[in-house]
């Protein structure tokens, strides 16, 4: 049933509030298309700008919430309207945390701009991000359109985060065994490569807040967790029992 | 009931204790049609009610939910060309059976109304009222207890213990809904019915009276009729949602308001033009 509120302003409020979160989905996907531009294209002004456009980001967090809280107590939502409402809240402080992450991996592509650069893995830490990126996108889509099933995809998608993830580290313990010279920029990328491996876990989050928003029940709980970086040793590295 | 069941099973939801009780019938109603004149006010009505649970009738404006609730103590037979056909059983028993004794049924099945009515009489004699016509008491001070206890119970006594005899009708209206909820338990019923009881009251004292109602729900079963989803969401255990004379959704109340099936339901409760 494709119904409005009879409440008009009511039904601006709850729009507004999709459009806002909407908004913010969008700044973090493009801040971190940018993120990884000036990573890979070495790029100072670049990072500079998206550290300093995350304040942006912040802000459209706030704003969400404002106006979340101002429903709960004008409106005192119900049913789906409240499950819309503590999604939108959820998914905001999820993405403001992705912010963060994308900010981090710009502070840390202008030390990269001055150091020795390990261009191999930056092309591996190009593609790890652009999933990442599809998956925002596809959450937010999943999300504005109450699409479960798009939801539980991005949900799936996060594996191959994890997997190019595992990949990734295991290559940088490679290069700084062979090259001490390459520790700094290493030890950075590794710190980079988290970075977008935490972002698609909050992504993930995003799409269980979707779909209790749609179905109105969580997730099954249970995911499989890909990511062995945790428990990984590079052959060699081990200290050799006396 | 299906709601009940699939919350149970998914056990992800967390429980009211009051839905740990074990679930008793008290009330069944099954099939229940009501007429007024030519006119189908209530198709087809099932409904349990639980023992020691609030239940809560929501629905739009002449939905038959009120209709519903006057039948459990009989309150359509005063209204001329009311037909009600099928079953409403209490404890098993046929209340529309013609041996049942009406006026014990509504001793049984007290009833608070929308707007306040206490008697023209003192505030002493509107709860002693009923155990006076009911002959439940032998003695004056068992009398005087019986209304003690009453007050006590609708939260009032402390109010009103200086001036017992004072009208019933110079009370607050917070205060002479719950003077008419004394006189209600006053005849130690089984099941309270009450019909908007808040509606006219302001927010202290609709909070007074849910309260009342959470402590009631210890010792009686309660129903209740109300128009605002809030009120229903806060007292009640259970939630039926009528909608042009049927029951369109019954479940546990939180699932109701969280995640209703039935679209007329999310309708009503979310202020959407269904």
């Amino acid at each position: 049933m494709n119904t409005t509120h009879i409440v008009k302003s009511y039904e601006e409020e709850l729009t507004k509030l999709d459009n806002l979160v909407a908004e913010m989905g969008g700044l973090v996907e493009l801040q971190l298309a940018q993120a990884t531009k000036a990573l890979v294209t070495r790029d100072l002004a670049g990072a500079e700008e998206v550290v300093a456009r995350d304040v942006e980001v912040d802000q459209l967090e706030r704003n969400i919430d404002d106006l979340a809280l101002r429903i709960m107590v004008l409106r005192q939502p119900l049913a789906d309207d409240l499950r819309s409402v503590i999604c939108a809240l959820k998914t905001a402080s999820d993405l403001e945390r992705i912010g963060d992450y994308v900010r981090n991996i710009a502070n840390r592509t202008t030390v990269l701009t001055k150091v020795h650069s390990v261009s191999e893995t930056s092309h591996m830490i190009e593609r790890m991000a652009k999933i990442v990126q599809t998956m925002i996108k596809n959450v937010l889509d999943a999300y504005i359109s109450r699409n479960a099933d798009l939801a539980n995809q991005v949900r799936e998608k996060d594996q191959e985060v994890d997997q190019l993830h595992n990949s990734l580290f295991r290559e940088l313990l490679t290069y700084m065994a062979e090259d001490h010279r390459a520790i700094t920029s290493c030890t950075h990328m590794l710190f980079i490569a988290k970075n977008i491996e935490r972002i698609g876990d909050h992504v993930t989050d995003v799409a269980e807040h979707v779909h209790m928003m749609v179905v109105g029940e969580p997730v099954e709980p249970g995911r499989p967790k890909y990511d062995k970086t945790s428990t990984t040793a590079i052959e060699g590295s081990t200290i050799k029992e006396p | 009931m299906d709601t009940h069941e699939k919350s149970l099973v998914s056990g992800v939801r967390i429980a009211k204790p009051s839905n740990e009780k074990e679930r008793a019938i008290k009330v069944s109603a099954q099939a229940v049609n009501v007429h007024y004149g030519d006119k189908q006010a209530l198709t087809n009505v099932s409904l349990s009610i639980y023992k020691g649970m609030v239940t809560s009738l929501i629905g739009p404006s002449g939905c038959g939910k009120s209709t519903f609730l006057r039948c459990l103590n009989r309150m359509n037979d005063v209204i001329d060309g009311c037909r009600v056909s099928g079953e409403i059983l209490l404890d098993g028993e046929d209340i529309y059976d013609r041996h049942m004794d009406v006026v014990s049924l509504r001793a049984r099945v007290g009833m608070v109304f929308q707007k306040p009515n206490p008697f023209p009489k003192s505030i002493y004699d509107n709860v002693a009222y009923g155990p006076r016509i009911h002959h439940l008491t032998s003695s004056k001070d068992e009398l005087d207890e019986v209304v003690r206890t009453s007050l006590q119970r609708a939260g009032l006594l402390d109010e009103v213990r200086d001036r017992m005899e004072a009208p019933g009708t110079a009370l607050s209206g917070g205060q002479q809904q719950r003077l008419c909820i004394a006189r209600a338990i006053a005849v130690d019923p089984e099941i309270v019915l009450m019909d908007e009881p808040c509606s006219a009251l302001d927010p202290i004292a609709t909070a007074r009276i849910e309260e009342l109602i959470d402590e009631l729900s210890e010792n009686y079963t309660i129903i209740i009729v109300t128009h605002s989803m809030q009120q229903a969401a806060r007292v009640s255990d259970v939630t039926a949602f009528f909608h042009l004379g049927e029951i369109v959704e019954v479940g546990d109340t939180e699932e109701i308001f969280r995640a209703p099936s039935d679209e007329r339901t999310k309708a009503y409760i979310t202020g959407r033009i269904g």
